[in-house]
């Protein structure tokens, strides 16, 4: 008998962890802000302490400044950044009609120097491109994530959540062995946070820098020991969209600090 | 790297108030201690002084060294005592400086 209550035991052990394995429930859903430190939080939400305000001071510039052969600025086509770029960082990675793929803020920023100001594509990672993607996603502060509709997208996402959830590297853990089975547990004296995208690009303490998600992700395959994808990579859009859905409703961040 | 800076000064305050003022610049605060992927010294660049004048008089300086952080934040009190400028210039191993400025009204 005390076997037979053992094995059950088991087996709901074993169906509970099945159910987390797939997301975190809506009402248990919380910014990576909550579980930092209370100083954290204080630089994070006064813009005269936020580290992350000087990127989005220069990608004010650089939106006004023309760019390429056309000689034409962001604002050229698209005037007030504070009005046309207000909620697009809530919907991105859209899709991409040209590529037939999902693209990300930065991404859709270099297609745009390609295809409009016929100008060379920002170096990933660079102070130029992470300004203006900090500074376009800045125009979304306080709205929730709200993934994008489109239904092409759906094989792309389905693909996200299999990186998401697939074993990678010498220490054979995937995102979600972390994000989804053992959030709010402690990792080496850090907190797990839920991985959320809403803070993207953001200030990270440790980077001392602005680094955008792709940074992030890569960051952490590189802590598994795996090979991570490179900066652009398909894969690693794919993992964006479907964080976006994963972490939809959140309020954006940008530019949020963290450890 | 364009020229950044964030500061914060209160744009009115009474006379004889004290006020806080903070500013923060861009800069990466190499260390001179870091190797890059060739095995070769990164040349140190840090910001050696920051300086603020209260209508053309130095009213606050700090020195900086290699262990303080890229992008350094600082925060001071002032005595608000006349209407006037408040500068700010940071000055880095290269001799680059970056200024940013902002006025007061005393009442």
């Amino acid at each position: 008998m005390r076997i037979l209550c053992g094995v059950a035991a088991i087996f709901v052990v074993l169906t509970c962890h099945i159910a987390a394995a797939d997301g975190i429930e809506d009402e248990d859903r919380r910014s990576g802000f909550d579980f930092m430190a209370p100083e954290t939080r204080a630089l994070q939400s006064d813009d005269t302490s936020n580290p992350g305000m000087l990127w989005v001071l220069q990608g004010e510039q650089l939106w006004q400044q023309a760019e390429g052969q056309a000689e034409i600025a962001c604002s050229g086509c698209h005037g007030d950044a504070s009005r046309t770029m207000h909620g697009v960082a809530a919907r991105y990675p859209a899709y991409d009609e040209a590529t037939g793929r999902p693209i990300d803020l930065a991404g859709r920023i270099n297609s745009c120097r390609a295809t409009r100001q016929r100008a060379e594509p920002l170096a990933p990672e660079s102070d130029a491109l992470l300004a203006l993607t900090t500074y376009v996603a800045h125009q979304s502060r306080g709205m929730r994530v709200m993934p994008a509709a489109d239904p092409r997208l759906a094989p792309f996402r389905e693909n996200g959540r299999r990186l998401f959830q697939s074993r990678i590297g010498q220490l054979d853990l995937s995102c979600a062995s972390c994000h989804d089975d053992n959030w709010g547990k402690r990792l080496g004296g850090a907190p797990i946070p839920q991985a959320h995208p809403n803070g993207y690009p953001l200030y990270r303490l440790e980077w001392q820098a602005v680094g955008s998600l792709q940074r992030r992700l890569r960051n952490c395959m590189i802590g598994v020991r795996a090979e991570p994808f490179a900066f652009g990579a398909p894969e690693l859009v794919d993992l964006e969209l479907y964080l976006t859905e994963r972490g939809s409703g959140l309020p954006i961040e940008t530019p949020a600090v963290r450890p | 790297m364009t020229a950044r800076a964030l500061i914060s000064v209160p744009k009115t305050a009474m006379r004889g108030e004290i006020v806080e003022i903070r500013a923060m610049t861009a800069h990466p605060m190499e260390t001179g201690y870091r190797t890059g992927l060739n095995g070769t010294n990164i040349p140190r660049n840090i910001i050696r002084r920051f300086a603020c004048t209260y209508d053309g008089e130095e009213v606050f300086s700090a020195d900086l060294f290699p262990a303080i952080s890229a992008n350094p934040f600082i925060a001071f009190t002032l005595i608000a005592t006349t209407s006037g400028t408040i500068e700010f210039v940071w000055t880095d191993d290269d001799g680059k400086t970056q200024t940013a400025s902002a006025d007061i009204t005393v009442t």
